[in-house]
């Protein structure tokens, strides 16, 4: 079947811009309509893709701008194609609990053309296969996210959207500048007009001083957007004063566009400086996930505690694409996957614990929410299961691919990261207690989930039980891909400057 | 009979190619004498329209020549893809600055046909300063473009800013020519020769590296035109004469004397001293350091929307010099394709303010902006768009512009200068996001205009027309309480030009091409 990409991107724009013409509530179940198309294309996508071929299938190729030497080259891989899914979903389910929950909304059209445009950002910087076009996607997807937050953000927010979008944005601007010198370096090498095309790049790798201060630049930018220790700042005020379901779909999917990056981006184009820089993008990943865990399990700011532990959770993604052996790689692409799926759900839980405690996000002004609420109990026990990477979820798969390829690559930093799966289950048990059970707080009342929240909660969860069940997809999808990104690594860890060329070369044909 | 004719023949004069310039100055005769006509509605209203006709009559010119090629007036000027570029640009902040000062109180206190008059003048002028090809040619241009805008700036004659703007634009810019002058004296002292070809095959012959009188001249002289561009550090008189200045005026000059004092750097620098470029690099490159530096931290913190936009100006000078001092022909388009982005982004943004301006009694402060988001977002969305574009967002025309800028700055080797830009933009992310911010955050709107003015009432000056009279205390600055049905058109319109050459950003590309093979560069 013939599946257009263009079709899948622009949608939610499209049903965004529609939105904005029309009245409140029309404009919600536009959105709602507009994701849920996406998400069904974005299903049908996942299941037409042929992981037993893997590499770019339905591309997209048309020239954007002709002076520039940028392209309009969109395409399904192994990598993206879950990871376009997990934002059909989250994205989805956003719409859902705006469309159910947030009725009394303000400028419904605005917030649905805003969501619709973020969507669209994310899924070209998944989808894009020009390095100028990822960066431009990579940039555009923050803009919504600024005016959310400015319109429908928490009472603090002026100073705290300022902060967060002047961060992100510098390391934004900062790959603008390693992009434009990455194509225009390698125009030399190649000897033919300047393109961005990832395939063009890949056969024109750049001499080893570009490549490293180049690696730096982007690997930074990517490491703001995730956040990673110490270029964590933003994320405290960010997630304090987002709205819900604006919060939820950045937590789940933006921090994975940076984890992406490194996957797409980094690795296949700046071998040379990954290798060179193996050893600090891992103590960093190591400070992120030791950090991390110790500050998610000492806030009782129940956004933080999740906030905190994103940037554990990234920490070991980044450990697993830096162990640059397939283990980890494997282990990072499905960790990416699963920490989106819990991370969406449990910030939903926020919304839903603060409506039972008398409107705090504070732990200590909870407890015992459990008492007359099983459903809501049994549904934040698996997300709380599944943060902690139990046996049997597919989180534990995925740090356990991670740790793996650590110890095969580093073993000294692999052994103190595995102390990080212990304190997740200490965070994520100390929430779950702390609220659901512990002695009942002054201003709480128990109630049981809605059937609006059901609808938003329950598919979710079911998603997080099936991936845990059958993630197998998602790794034999991306196994054919991850192999090919890391062939130019490979070539370089084993010495042999002048096999680079070949091996990218083999690695770009399999 | 027919003998006498064959020797009394005059110098031939190619009047299709100086069509454009020709539209310009006839348009501004035209204006001056329709001002004098006794209907107030012929005054009020047929002046403004007689000026967009020759304006729209300037580019229509500039279409029809378009390919033209050829050096005019004993190579005096150069008609070439460069200069036309420049009169389309001018022409378009003109027609911008006309619409936008139709009904400013500016324009009644001076009277129509001589504010009118003025702009089409300093608009000839700019012409002339893009497409001369000869030292003299290029001083009398810059002096055509200087003086009507001293004027103008101190069109408000009731405003004490803006009669000080006058004079302080006046005091500095001359001391910018002077400058200027002496430098272009001292150059013609040292080759010779006053015409861009004779200079730069003099210096290419006797290699001038070491001559004081040569090297001397030419840095007098781009400390001129640095003074003139408003790159730091002779950027002083900026801030204060774009704040005094009646605003359609610095809306209006704050991008047509950008794109004609580039044009003719681009000129003089790159192509007549081409050869001795490299001794001047340095010079350059500190000053386009300093510019975006000293712009960008100046922009921090303003209050004034003037102000910062002032300054915000300067560090946009500092971005297009980045190009500017590349040189090469990828380099000069960059620079010409910045310009027509940075035209459309900062008028619109001047179109907000001077709406802002007519429905509030904030003036340019940025509280003036407060709750817009919500009270008329098309005019909020207009200034986020200019604002992201100035910043440099992508899906805006800054991006491709700033994107173009770095890419031929990596391409010409002086990838660092990127970078700079690059940091550049990172400040100013601190003060053209507050902006939006203000708009879409909520609170209370900004009231909307009392009945009293404090700043009427001013003792009526000399020379002043006979409206200024007219204009009691009680009447409100402009006039009129609204914005005006042009300006928020306008502004529509720009805004969406910044938003459409973001995404289909080819045209512009197309509209560039050519500009530096016209001057030979490569």
């Amino acid at each position: 079947m013939t599946i257009s990409l263009s079709i899948v991107l622009w949608l939610p724009l499209a049903a965004g811009i529609i939105a904005l013409a029309l009245p409140g509530a029309l404009a919600r179940w536009v959105s709602l309509l507009g994701a849920a198309m996406v998400l069904a294309y974005a299903a049908v996508i996942a299941i037409d893709y042929d992981t037993g071929a893997g590499g770019l299938q339905y591309v997209t190729d048309e020239t954007w701008i002709r002076s520039l030497g940028v392209h309009y080259t969109l395409a399904v891989s192994g990598l993206n194609v879950f990871l376009i899914l997990l934002t059909a979903i989250t994205f989805f389910a956003a719409a859902l609990w705006v469309a159910l929950k947030d009725t009394d909304l303000p400028k419904p059209g605005l917030y649905a053309f805003l969501m619709g445009l973020a969507q669209s950002g994310v899924l070209g910087a998944f989808l894009a296969q020009d390095l100028a076009l990822f960066v431009v996607f990579f940039d555009l997807m923050l803009v919504p996210f600024f005016f959310l937050t400015l319109v429908w953000g928490g009472p603090d927010r002026g100073p705290a959207v300022l902060k967060l979008f002047i961060y992100t944005l510098v390391g934004s601007l900062l790959m603008l500048v390693g992009a434009i010198a990455t194509g225009v370096l390698a125009k030399a090498g190649a000897g033919h007009h300047v393109s961005f095309l990832f395939s063009d790049l890949q056969r024109a790798p750049l001499g080893k001083g570009s490549q490293e201060w180049i690696f730096l630049v982007f690997a930074l930018a990517f490491l703001i957007k995730m956040p990673a220790f110490p270029f964590h700042g933003w994320m405290p005020d960010g997630y304090l004063q987002m709205p819900i379901p604006v919060l939820a779909v950045f937590s789940a999917v933006l921090s994975k566009v940076a984890a992406y990056g490194f996957l797409q981006v980094a690795l296949p184009l700046f071998p040379r400086g990954a290798v060179q820089y193996q050893e600090l993008l891992m103590l960093l990943s190591l400070a992120s996930i030791l950090y991390g865990s110790a500050m998610a399990f000492s806030t009782s700011q129940v956004r933080l505690i999740l906030g905190y532990s994103s940037v554990a959770q990234l920490g070991f993604i980044t450990l697993g694409i830096f162990a640059l052996n397939q283990q980890g790689v494997d282990g990072a692409l499905i960790q990416a996957v699963n920490h989106g799926l819990v991370a969406a759900p449990l910030i939903f839980i926020v919304a839903l614990l603060a409506a039972r405690s008398g409107g705090s996000e504070d732990l200590r002004d909870m407890g015992g929410i459990a008492f007359r609420a099983p459903i809501l109990a049994a549904v934040f026990l698996v997300l709380t299961l599944a943060l902690l990477a139990m046996p049997g979820s597919s989180n534990f798969i995925g740090e356990f691919l991670i740790l793996l390829g650590a110890f095969k690559s580093k073993l000294a930093i692999a052994l103190i990261a595995s102390t990080g799966v212990g304190m997740a289950a200490v965070y994520a048990l100390r929430l779950y207690i702390r609220s659901m059970h512990n002695r009942v707080g002054p201003k709480v009342e128990s109630r049981e989930l809605s059937r609006a929240d059901g609808f938003v909660l329950v598919p979710l969860t079911i998603a997080i039980v099936a991936f845990a069940l059958y993630p197998q997809a998602a790794l034999h999808a991306g196994e054919r891909d991850v192999r090919a990104r890391l062939a130019p690594v490979a070539a370089v860890q084993h010495g042999g400057a002048a096999d680079l060329a070949a091996a990218v070369r083999r690695g770009a044909s399999r | 009979m027919t003998s006498v004719l064959a020797t009394a023949k005059g110098p031939y004069v190619d009047w299709a190619a100086l069509s454009p310039l020709l539209a310009l100055l006839g348009a501004s005769l035209i204006v001056l004498v329709a001002g004098l006509l006794g209907a107030r509605g012929a005054r009020e209203q047929g002046v403004p329209l007689l000026t967009l006709v020759g304006f729209g009559v300037a580019i229509g010119c500039t279409i029809w020549q378009w390919d033209t090629q050829k050096n005019v007036i004993s190579r005096g000027m150069s008609i070439d893809r460069l200069s036309l570029l420049a009169v389309l640009l001018v022409s378009v902040a003109g027609i911008v600055g006309t619409l936008l000062a139709w009904r400013s109180r500016a324009a009644k206190e001076i009277a129509h046909g001589e504010f009118f008059s003025l702009l089409l003048v300093s608009a000839a002028g700019m012409v002339v300063l893009a497409a001369a090809e000869n030292l003299i040619t290029t001083f009398v241009g810059l002096e055509l473009l200087s003086l009507p805008l001293y004027i103008l700036c101190a069109s408000r004659m009731r405003s004490e800013r803006s009669l000080e703007a006058g004079l302080k634009y006046l005091i500095i810019g001359s001391v910018g020519s002077a400058t200027m002058l002496y430098g272009f004296a001292l150059i013609y002292g040292a080759t010779g020769a006053t015409d861009y070809a004779g200079i730069a095959s003099a210096a290419a012959k006797a290699g001038f590296n070491d001559d004081v009188m040569f090297l001397t001249g030419v840095g007098l002289s781009i400390v001129g035109l640095a003074f003139k561009s408003s790159l730091a550090p002779f950027h002083q008189w900026t801030p204060d004469v774009y704040e005094g200045a009646p605003t359609p005026v610095t809306a209006y000059m704050s991008v047509a004397t950008k794109v004609a004092a580039f044009a003719a750097t681009i000129r003089l620098l790159d192509v007549a001293l081409g050869g001795a470029f490299a001794d001047w690099k340095p010079l350059w490159e500190a000053i386009a350091v300093a510019s975006i530096l000293v712009g960008n931290v100046g922009a921090l913190g303003q209050t004034s929307l003037k102000r910062m936009l002032a300054y915000s100006s300067i560090a946009q000078a500092g971005y297009l010099l980045v190009g500017f001092i590349v040189g090469t022909a990828g380099g000069v388009e960059a620079v010409m394709y910045y310009l027509a982005v940075y035209l459309f982004a900062n008028l619109a943004a001047f179109s907000v303010v001077i709406a802002r301006e007519r429905e509030t009694d904030r003036e340019d402060d940025i509280a003036a902006l407060r709750g817009l988001g919500t009270s008329s977002p098309v005019l909020a969305g207009v200034m986020t768009l200019a604002m992201l574009s100035l910043a440099g967002i992508p899906a805006t025309a800054g991006f491709i512009g700033k994107f173009n800028l770095i890419s031929s700055a990596v391409d010409g080797g002086e990838t660092w200068l990127g970078i700079v830009i690059v940091i550049g933009s990172m400040i100013s992310l601190a003060y053209y996001l507050p902006v939006i911010a203000t708009m879409w955050a909520g609170g209370d709107p900004a009231p909307a205009r009392s009945r009293e003015d404090p700043r009427t009432g001013l003792p009526v000056l000399a020379g002043a027309s006979p409206e200024a009279d007219e204009l009691s205390i009680e009447e409100p600055l402009d006039g009129i309480r609204a914005a005006g049905i042009e300006v928020t058109v306008i502004a529509a319109i720009l805004g969406v030009a910044t938003l459409v050459f973001g995404i289909v950003p080819q045209p512009l590309f197309d509209l560039v091409d050519g500009a530096a093979r016209s001057l030979g560069l490569s």
